[in-house]
């Protein structure tokens, strides 16, 4: 067992957009936000990802615009640099190491070339300013480093700087501590623990008036505070604003100050007027937790994030205009990997009773299909319907979920639901539903995947120890067809754990525990029982086309191959498998085998002794999700090692609830080759309608240029140096001096006259040469009944225009020799 | 300490009456609550909040305003009279008719030379404060519409007046109307509804702040007569505003029970331009807010539900105090209950009526008799002052403000009442507000509000002794009935001994003293209203206040200062030896809450009279309605 080179675990997007409170520019058009190890720019009109400004090594903690420059952004990382941006053109322009980790950092007009960075020092967090050295090169070391408050909360919302950076306020647990530069002095106020009423008063987010001295504080409790004459140790005083019924997560005000943004679990979006705080608006339904709020520098776009991965952008506080979502990941992902198989599209749940469809390609949410179709209720502790399993057909145009609320006292609710794919709308319809198809939860559930086959057939199998048959019925009277139980069966009174059907569809394997079980779907005769070594099998496969013939289980301890043929125990190897996926478009099967804290993969075929390919510890924790997704192009790599990601990627989730893939280094490089390509100076996002459009455009803009050419050449001369063009394209900041600059401009702009008449006479019969290639060319496309035309225009109109003419010579110089041969005929 | 059979009483449905308004003299630090049956009382913030004097109400007569002047209160009522009242006396002493139907307000100038009242006809009537009585002076422009609140201008030369829909600012001079400031009416339905201003503070930056029945707050500039800032502070209404004495500081008192704080801060830290700020917000009361006092310290509301609460503000006091914690006054601050310990009748003594009760009788869990009522007294007009019961039960003797009453009862099977005598009442310089007699008739003991105890031997008919001053009004007194030494306790929780025979404090007194009490006993915030004594243990001294009650073992040594104070169930626990060493003198029981009385029978048996503020609740109307959070 070897290590591939070559062969590399990557994130693969679905990276959390809601880490950190993203940055609106000051012109509103983009929107920058910590995902992952990159901070991505978005256009905040459509949506689209521009680009991703990528270096970090660590998780990306915070970005910031540069207070003393709005084209630049700062970005922080666990790594311990500073890196500095233009978010434009996506060029990292410097790169300041710290040393530490940096939890979270803050700006203020006020301080010049000062960063204040949240750390962690020995024993508790710090925060520190960090003086930037002034030099120009790429990499810089910070030396000055100055601790300002200690004991620090490291979340982001619990610092904020006053008016105009005279003061900073930092709140962690039940003190809320406020520092001023100017006296060097700082305010401690504390809360009490808990009051009577049952309130937490704990802190967790702060928000600074940006043009009096007020400190807006949030609550675990729901309440927010407005802290006034907070320079006095006694005479200080507060006022309560009380709406939110659990915690404050995020507090933000405007940028006039005239309004206070507030925001949690409620998911609704709350807008007090500073001062009139009895007035408030509120945008609820917004979808998710709210986690941050931002609002642009000139207070016309709000933005929030929210839990499930999502950044609502939100005009004038009525209006949303743009949502971009990310991954949604919950706590859990109780479906299976899945792969729609017309989409192609990755579906795991998403947002609460949600089913979502993820594009992998894209890297982009394609859409939430709504399972349960009821209202979310955001209170923690709620027992709400969610969606536990999910299968689609081999065509993809059903798909089977299941869905369960089990709370304490009540029993079990289930439902089984069956959707159509419509053509027309193109989305999954309701079909049927099915409340409690079993007694006790569905431990699963997998289509009949024949290659011919008219009939679906849905096998579920319960923990009641039934599993049951599902069949689309004829349709009865005018409705269309549902789905109605074909047969039940259940084996000696075992819990079937799991089931699945053999690539065409003969055969059904269900796992009684110990006992596997083969059944014939046809006659639904039980065809045989497989024997194997002690342990419930928890997980089972078929073998496909050429091993078609195995059968693959996992228990606890082994990997089990029985020959379906001979009916008996293949081979088996000891492993502790927790996760057995097969490739739909090839004879592998990949293994991710759980050893000592971490996981291993080995990708084999199950006729060969050999694995294909391993990978130790791709991953620490368990993998219990993971899917092959057909590629849209095969790969042609002749390596033996990657051979087996040709056809098809294998995707898997970790337990932090990352999406991880492998990737060869030829892709990598080629994908490296494709980004650069895709580089778009024109701030308009790349959207499959502005490539549409903007082909068009561009071709009709060229259409103009030669056409302007042509009329006014002369003037066209100075534009189309390239020593201008350079000049004019580079951002400003990484220009050198005007002085420099100016002597080359002229000089550009000085054309000594030999040099233009040679290029004007060169170009002219570059133009010639052209138009003849072009007329080649045209003769081989014409075709007959043109030609009748052309003729019939030319002797209505005497009068022939500059190009009829050419046309003329043109026919002029046709070979007619094949009309001779027509003739002939 | 013993175990005794307890009657717990709870047939005593004592209601204490709403807090109508109030006024604190800040020079003497005494505050005046005026209640809805026209009780008038006196509380020394002083002292501990003890509540002094009590003038007792009379029928139909309904104090809608008190005004401090010097150490002189005024009262107002809308029985169309101005009364000063007898502090010393404890009575009006004369009532002025102002000739202007019903007077909503009373407010004197800071001269103290010019009371202003506020009339139902639209008058606005000036009366100059003299010597012994007060004189009308003059009337100020008539409007129409009821004048429902004043207030002066710190220089006495504007006077602001509330009225329906607008706020007036009249010259004190001329009496012409200067300024009319129009008031929004609410938003909504009740667009027709008119707004009434309850309520207008008039700052020396000529500022004037407005409470009004639109649950807005505004404040105004009284010079210009323009609207400087709105703030909607509640659905109904603003009731009553008070300001604090440097003017930083406003409280609005409101119909949900709220009393909100406003501000008068500076934006930014360094510079100076002020405004008003709305900024805390109280929530101490079910019922509404009707009267307010802004101290130096604390902010101090009473209303509907009848309790007195003095918020500190914890910004003006030093933190984790006695000082700084919430007081609330819910029950007086003398015993209503008395005990025939011989007879086992209680007596319970309403403002209006005296009830006796015959307490029951059982055996084990067996009851042989239940408490039955006895018989009651009605009082006429003028409600009952004090009341006390003879120990065999065959003495009842009252007081109104003005006669003494003594009546015999004797119990055969029928009940006659012959009414003895009535006796005139003696003048002191401060009133007496609690006497006390031995058991053997030789001695009687009077407490009044100077904190001076007289001792009087009653054989020889002339004072014995006194007993020397301390600087904290005695809150109850009693004489042993073996030593005959002389108990009392002061409002600041002390507790002395006094030897009557040896006119000298006793030793056990002494020890305590130099000891100290207990932080625990002297963080009480109710005072102890009643002492008993053990008949069969001359050693135990049973007290109570309002949460619980205390059994004093003389025998006993104090407990340390910082001593934990044990439970019985962990005593219990605790081997012999060991529980010796833990006890003390002090024996606090607080199984039974809201105490009106805890005396010790003939038999034994303790009689527990109380009365849970929850059935005070109960009884009180429904507040306003509000939207409650899930409901």
């Amino acid at each position: 067992m070897v290590e591939h080179g070559d062969i590399r675990v990557v994130h693969c997007g679905g990276s959390k957009i809601n880490f950190r409170d993203p940055v609106i520019t000051h012109d509103s058009r983009f929107l920058l936000c910590a995902s992952g190890e990159a901070v991505k720019v978005f256009s905040t009109s459509t949506e689209e990802c521009i680009h991703e400004l990528r270096g970090h090594t660590g998780l990306v903690t915070g970005v910031l615009l540069r207070p003393s420059n709005h084209l630049q952004v700062y970005s922080s990382s666990l790594d311990g640099t500073l890196r500095l941006w233009d978010f434009t053109d996506g060029i990292l322009i410097k790169t300041c190491v710290i040393g530490y980790p940096i939890y979270s950092f803050y700006a203020s007009d006020k301080h010049e070339n000062v960063i204040f960075i949240v750390a962690s020092m020995p024993k508790r967090f710090q925060l520190v300013a960090v003086h930037l050295p002034q030099s120009g090169d790429q990499m810089v070391e910070a030396q000055e480093l100055s601790a300002v408050l200690s004991g620090v909360n490291p979340n982001p919302a619990a610092i904020a700087f006053g008016r105009g950076g005279e003061f900073i306020a930092s709140v962690n647990d039940l003190q809320l501590e406020v520092y001023f530069f100017k006296k060097q002095k700082s305010y401690r106020f504390f809360l009490k623990e808990d009051n009577k009423k049952g309130g937490w008063n704990t802190f967790t987010c702060v928000a600074c008036h940006p043009k009096d001295d007020c400190i807006a504080t949030g609550h675990e409790d729901g309440k927010i505070r407005l802290w006034r004459n907070f320079n006095h140790k006694k005479e200080y005083t507060y006022s309560t604003l009380h709406w939110h019924h659990s915690t404050v997560s995020s507090l933000c005000f405007t940028p006039e100050g005239t309004n206070l943004l507030s925001g949690g679990v409620e998911s609704v979006l709350v807008q007090w007027r500073y001062n009139q705080e009895s007035e408030r608006d509120f945008l609820p339904r917004l979808g998710g937790a709210i986690t941050h709020i931002t609002v642009s520098p000139d207070g016309s776009l709000f933005c929030t994030s929210h839990s499930d991965n999502k950044i609502t952008i939100i005009q004038s506080c009525v209006k949303v205009s743009a949502v971009i979502q990310g991954l949604v990941k919950g706590d859990s992902i109780r479906t299976d990997l899945m792969m729609d198989p017309r989409s192609k599209a990755l579906v795991l749940n998403g947002k609460p009773g949600h089913l979502q469809f993820y594009s992998l390609q894209r890297d982009k949410l394609l859409y939430n299909l709504d399972i349960v179709q009821q209202e979310y209720i955001h209170e923690s502790g709620l027992q709400q319907f969610e969606v536990v399993k999910a299968a689609f057909d081999a065509s993809g145009s059903w798909l089977a979920t299941v869905e369960e609320r089990h709370q304490k006292a009540a029993e079990l609710e289930l439902n089984l639901k069956l959707w159509a794919f419509d053509e027309q709308t193109q989305s999954f319809v309701l079909n049927t539903t099915i409340s409690a198809p079993h007694d006790a939860q569905i431990t699963a559930m997998c289509f009949c995947q024949p290659t011919d086959s008219q009939t679906t057939l849905l096998v579920s199998t319960s923990k009641d120890g039934h599993f049951k048959a599902w069949q689309l019925a004829a349709p009865a009277h005018t409705e269309g067809p549902s789905w109605l139980c074909d047969f039940v069966s259940a084996y000696h009174g075992l819990v079937p754990e799991c089931c699945s059907f053999s690539a065409d569809g003969s055969l059904l394997a269900v796992v009684f525990q110990e006992v596997v079980t083969v059944w014939s779907p046809s006659t639904w005769e039980l065809l045989t029982t497989l024997s194997q070594p002690p342990g419930a099998v928890s997980d089972l496969c078929f073998g496909r086309l050429s091993c078609s013939k195995y059968l693959l289980g996992t228990t606890a301890s082994n990997l089990l191959c029985w020959n379906l043929l001979t009916c008996s125990l293949e081979w088996t190897t000891s492993m502790d498998v927790r996760r057995l996926v097969a490739d739909p478009l090839s004879e592998n099967m990949a293994a991710f085998c759980y050893q000592s804290g971490s996981t291993d993969l080995f990708v084999f075929k199950p006729s060969e002794p050999r694995p294909l390919f391993s990978h130790k510890a791709v991953c620490s924790g368990k993998v219990t999700q993971a899917v092959f997704a057909p590629r849209e192009e095969m790969l042609e790599s002749c390596e033996e090692s990657s051979q087996w990601l040709n056809r098809s990627q294998l995707y898997f989730l970790t337990q932090q609830m990352d999406l991880m893939t492998f990737t060869t280094k030829a892709e990598e490089d080629r994908l490296l080759a494709s980004s650069k390509q895709l580089v778009i100076d024109d701030s308009v996002a790349m959207t499959p309608f502005y490539l549409l459009l903007g082909k068009h455009r561009q071709q009709q803009q060229e259409h103009q240029d030669s056409d302007s050419s042509l009329w006014a050449e002369r003037t066209a001369l100075p534009q189309t140096s390239a020593s201008m063009k350079e000049l004019l394209q580079t951002p400003a900041h990484v220009l050198p001096s005007t002085s420099y600059l100016c002597s080359m401009f002229v000089q550009s702009l000085l054309i000594s006259v030999s040099d233009a008449r040679s290029a004007h006479a060169e170009e002219e019969m570059e133009s010639e040469k052209e138009e003849e290639d072009s007329e080649e060319e045209m003769e081989s496309s014409r075709s007959k009944p043109e030609l009748a035309a052309a003729a019939a225009t030319e002797s209505d109109t005497p009068a022939l225009t500059k190009a009829q003419a050419r046309e003329l010579r043109r026919v002029r110089k046709l070979d007619h020799s094949w009309l001779a041969g027509l003739l002939d005929s | 300490m013993g175990e005794f059979k307890v009657h717990r009483v709870r047939f005593f449905d004592y209601m204490p009456s709403a807090i109508r308004t109030m006024a604190f003299n800040s020079q003497t630090e005494r505050l005046a609550v005026a209640r809805a049956d026209g009780a008038v009382e006196i509380f020394n913030f002083n002292d501990n909040f003890f509540q002094e004097k009590v003038i007792p109400g009379q029928d139909g007569r309904a104090t809608e305003a008190l005004c401090w002047v010097g150490h002189r209160l005024f009262s107002a009522g809308l029985n169309g009279e101005i009364t000063e009242y007898d502090l010393e006396n404890l009575r009006p002493q004369y009532t002025v008719d102002a000739y202007g139907g019903p007077i909503w307000t009373i407010s004197s100038n800071s001269q103290g030379t010019q009371l202003a009242v506020g009339c139902e006809d639209g008058t606005v009537k000036i009366f100059a404060i003299l010597e012994e009585r007060i004189q009308f002076q003059r009337n100020l422009n008539r409007h129409k519409g009821r004048i429902i609140s004043l207030c002066w201008h710190p220089s006495s030369a504007q006077i602001a007046a509330g009225m329906t829909d607008m706020i007036k600012i009249f010259d004190a001079e001329t009496g012409h109307a200067t300024r009319r400031l129009l008031v929004d009416r609410a938003m909504g339905a009740s667009k027709n509804k008119e707004v009434v201003v309850w309520s207008v503070g008039y700052l020396s930056d000529h500022t004037i702040i407005s409470g009004d029945s639109a649950g807005k707050v505004q404040i105004w500039n009284g010079l210009t007569g323009t609207l400087v800032r709105t703030y909607l502070v509640t659905k109904w209404d603003v009731l009553v505003l008070s300001v604090s004495k440097d003017e930083s500081s406003v409280i609005a008192g409101t119909s949900e029970g709220t009393v909100i704080q406003f501000q008068f801060i500076s934006s930014t830290v360094d510079q100076h331009d002020k405004e008003w700020v709305r900024t805390r917000t109280f929530r101490n009361h079910s019922h509404d807010v009707s009267a307010l006092a802004h101290t130096d310290t604390a902010v101090v509301s009473g209303g509907m539900d009848t309790q007195l609460v003095v918020r500190p503000l914890l910004d003006k006091v030093e933190k984790n105090t006695q000082e700084s914690a919430l007081r609330k006054i819910a029950f007086p601050h003398r015993s209503l209950v008395g005990c025939a310990k011989k007879a086992g009748l209680l007596l319970f003594q309403f403002p209006d009526r005296l009830e006796l009760w015959k307490l029951g009788e059982s055996e084990g869990h067996v009851c042989l008799m239940y408490p039955y009522f006895v018989c009651r007294f009605l009082q006429g007009e003028d409600h009952i002052c004090c009341s006390a019961l003879s120990a065999c039960g065959g003495w009842l003797a009252y007081s109104t403000v003005s006669s003494v009453r003594l009546y015999r009862i004797q119990y055969n099977n029928t009940i006659s009442i012959n009414k003895v005598g009535t006796l005139a009442r003696a003048c002191s310089r401060q009133p007496v507000h609690l006497l006390c007699a031995s058991d053997d008739g030789k001695w009687l003991a009077t407490a009044n509000t100077d904190c001076e105890i007289h001792i009087y031997n009653l054989h020889k008919m002339k004072l014995h002794c006194m007993v020397p001053v301390y600087n904290s009004c005695p809150t109850t007194i009693a004489i042993h009935p073996v030593t005959n030494n002389l108990i009392s306790v002061h409002a600041d929780q002390q507790i002395f001994e006094f030897s009557l025979v040896q006119k000298e404090y006793t030793q056990w007194s002494r020890r305590l003293q130099a000891q100290g009490l207990l932080s625990l006993w002297l963080e009480r915030d109710t005072p102890i209203t009643h002492i008993t004594f053990n008949p069969k243990n001359p050693d135990h001294i049973i007290l109570h206040d309002t949460y619980m009650f205390c059994i004093i073992d003389q025998s006993l040594p104090f407990p340390e200062l910082n001593a934990v104070l044990w439970n019985q169930m962990t005593l219990k626990s605790l081997p012999v030896s060991q529980r010796i060493g833990q006890s003390h003198a002090f024996k606090i029981c607080k199984s039974f809450q809201h105490l009106m009385c805890v005396s010790l029978l003939e038999d034994l048996s303790l009689v527990v009279v109380e009365r849970p503020l929850l059935d005070i609740m109960s009884q009180l109307p429904a507040p306003v309605r509000q939207k409650k959070f899930a409901t």
